[in-house]
């Protein structure tokens, strides 16, 4: 792309990057070209944090962590202090495995996180290394990014040879080893238990929690913290100023900033920084600072506020704060960060399918619910889209979501009709949450536009049912 | 009769002492298979598993789980198009078609001149770029049909179409099967010991004694 045709706020060598104004927590650096480099990052207070933590003892290490209540950036948003207290005692060795295997539909924060300062991730790494006494840290990259492969590969080597990674780090009695791992293309190896069965060399198939809890039973049956790769990125800068600044920023239960990326119909889209529980969507989208409104001057018709598996959000939900709280008892998540506008031109059938395929290639397979009924889901939907529906197929498409996820789902489309939204997360029949994720975009498209699917159904002219005995037997 | 070159052997058995179980090097050992020969072939999978203390059916039970993993020939450079949610809202849709009618090959089969292979791909990371192609795993953002058609002239002049990617990732275009272009390597003397999980029962010394 060439410079001249940048919007101002994009970085031509951080590509979907938008600087804007508000705190910078993890993407200080960004502005940077070779930001990735370790010369730039000790030029820019790198390595402090680790060096601050050296200082104190582990446990302190970890209270100001605790303290910060730094909340986990993956999707879940658990609290990354409290996960960390969860290995049982006395159980040696433990490990780090870092998720960096971003696949999720619409998210794209750790990429550029991995890319344009990996060294500030590694920091991170090595701060929970430390407090947590973990012997060895896996840096698990999903297979398609190869830059982020790449930088981060370059940055181990200087931190190695630096003296930050390894034997006696900066001289200490801490000592560590961080090796990067690679996937190979499972969106599925993003949650937790399948990351650590990919990274024991399997298919990267779901364990059954509980008894599998990471922290418990992880890598080699031994204690394992899983943390994301913006949940770690944030601790050098947490170890360097202290958690009571830390929670200057953002809301009193979600403090901090994050990473959202904001896709779709919107003017200016992009990765933004921004404060937790202080910005509403409404100025998310519209505002000068944000993303300068919908294309065209169109009104939005509806948007995915966490991810593909959020239920959909629509004009109503607008005013909502970027809290996790308040959007799960919306009926959403804000889940990964990822939002995806869709203006008053989008098809909502075709988008449904088009996320709905999204799960229904990537279930591993491991539980029939899922494999069976998201496969099922896709079919009904293509055959609605391609003019073959049958009148019955609105109805079959909300049971066969139903035996993956069990009772009323939880959407913010039942709020136009009076009824309280049911708060996320939804009931499952599977072991992981990816068969109920194809739920949400189904039922969000059904209690809302469901005019759509009916006038494409009354045209359609679907291949009869029933086959004479002759047919089926030649 | 070994798979690997000696070059490439060498370097398998580095990727697997960083590991405190050898069969955990399986993934990143068929990437480096697939570095070498642009897919996976038998014996390739027979020489991991001896490296990797497993069967070559297990090598293939992980192997086909993972879509970057290719079992038969693929061309020199696999073209991947995202039709996910947030490139279809921006054209995607019409993006693949033209890919279809240029290269005039089914998805997953390889271009009569051996170059190319394309295949639809679920979301790549980089929603805000959209509509977003791939080739070899470098990215090509805010695609138009004249972008795709520079980047394939290029490629079959043989010049690196890098420059008109990402504006972050440039340099030389690698062959399908070459991701990182450089390789960690932890110095053996820099290293803090890499131990079967058994051998490490207690807890580290920092732990233990303090700094």
């Amino acid at each position: 792309m060439k410079e001249s045709s940048l919007q101002d706020g994009y970085i031509e060598h951080a590509p979907g990057f938008v600087q804007n104004k508000g705190p910078k927590l993890v993407t200080s650096r960004f502005e940077h070209k070779d930001s990735f480099t370790l010369e730039k990052y000790l030029s820019t207070g790198g390595y402090k944090g680790l060096q601050s933590s050296l200082g104190r003892s582990p446990s302190q290490v970890h209270d100001e962590v605790r303290e910060a209540t730094l909340l986990g950036r993956g999707g879940a948003g658990f609290p990354a202090g409290i996960k960390w207290g969860f290995p049982p005692e006395g159980v040696w060795p433990r490990y780090l495995v870092v998720n960096g295997d971003e696949s999720e539909i619409g998210t794209y924060k750790d990429r550029l996180l991995m890319e344009r300062d990996p060294h500030q991730l590694i920091e991170g790494v090595l701060i929970a290394c430390y407090a947590l006494g973990l012997s060895q840290a896996f840096l698990y990259v999903r297979g398609e990014m190869a830059l982020a492969q790449e930088r981060i590969a370059i940055a181990l080597d200087e931190a190695y040879k630096a003296g930050y990674i390894g034997k006696n780090i900066l001289g200490s009695e801490f000592s560590v080893d961080v090796v990067m791992h690679w996937g190979a293309g499972a969106y599925i190896v993003g949650e937790e238990t399948a990351l650590i069965e990919s990274l024991e060399g399997k298919r990267g198939m779901p364990r059954l929690k509980p008894p599998y809890f990471p922290a418990a039973i992880g890598l080699y049956g031994k204690p394992t913290i899983v943390n994301n790769v913006e949940t770690l990125s944030n601790l050098p800068w947490i170890l360097n100023n202290g958690a009571s600044e830390y929670r200057k920023f953002g809301s009193e239960a979600s403090p901090g900033t994050r990473m959202f990326a904001i896709s779709g119909h919107v003017n200016r889209p992009g990765v933004y920084e921004v404060e937790h529980g202080v910005t509403t969507f409404r100025e998310l989208f519209y505002g000068d600072n944000f993303c300068r409104g919908i294309r065209d001057d169109n009104e939005l018709k509806m948007f995915i506020p966490g991810g593909g598996s959020a239920p959909w959000f629509f004009q109503e939900q607008l005013d909502l704060p970027l809290e996790a709280s308040d959007v799960g008892a919306a009926g959403s998540m804000l889940g990964s960060g990822a939002i995806v506008v869709m203006d008053e031109t989008t098809d909502a059938v075709k988008a449904c399918l088009s996320v709905v395929r999204f799960f229904a290639r990537e279930s591993c397979g491991k539980c029939s619910p899922c494999r069976e009924g998201t496969t099922w889901e896709e079919k009904i939907l293509q055959r609605i889209l391609n003019g073959d529906g049958r009148p019955s197929d609105i109805d079959l498409l909300l049971d066969v979501g139903d035996n993956i996820s069990p009772g009323p789902y939880p959407v913010a489309a039942f709020s136009d009709e009076g009824l309280d939204a049911v708060p996320f997360p939804p009931r499952q029949t599977t072991i992981c949450p990816l068969g109920p994720s194809s739920v949400a975009p189904i039922v969000s498209a059904i209690r809302r536009f469901r005019h759509e699917f009916d006038s494409l159904i009354t045209k359609s002219d679907p291949i009869p049912l029933t086959l004479s005995v002759e047919e089926v037997v030649t | 009769m070994s798979f690997f070159t000696s070059e490439n052997e060498e370097i398998a058995k580095e990727i697997v002492s960083r590991y405190p179980v050898s069969r955990s090097a399986l993934i990143p050992l068929l990437h480096l298979a697939q570095e070498q020969e642009g897919w996976i072939t038998k014996p390739a999978m027979e020489q991991i598993a001896e490296l990797t203390n497993t069967t070559s059916v297990e090598v293939l039970g992980t192997g086909t789980f993972y879509e970057m993993f290719k079992f038969h020939p693929v061309g020199s450079y696999l073209v991947k198009v995202c039709t996910n949610i947030s490139c279809q809202l921006l054209g995607a849709d019409e993006l693949l078609e033209h890919i279809k009618t240029v290269l005039d090959v089914e998805e997953g089969e390889i271009t009569e001149d051996g170059l190319f292979t394309f295949e639809e791909a679920e979301c790549v990371a980089a929603c805000t770029e959209a509509p977003c192609f791939t080739v070899n795993y470098r990215y090509f953002h805010r695609a138009t049909k004249e972008l795709f058609d520079e980047v394939i002239v290029d490629l079959k002049a043989g010049e690196s179409p890098l420059s008109k990617g990402a504006a972050d990732d440039q340099g030389a275009m690698p062959k399908h099967g070459t991701l990182s272009r450089v390789r960690q390597q932890i110095p053996k003397s820099r290293c803090a010991g890499i131990k079967h999980p058994d051998e490490s029962k207690s807890p580290p010394k920092w732990i233990k004694e303090g700094v």
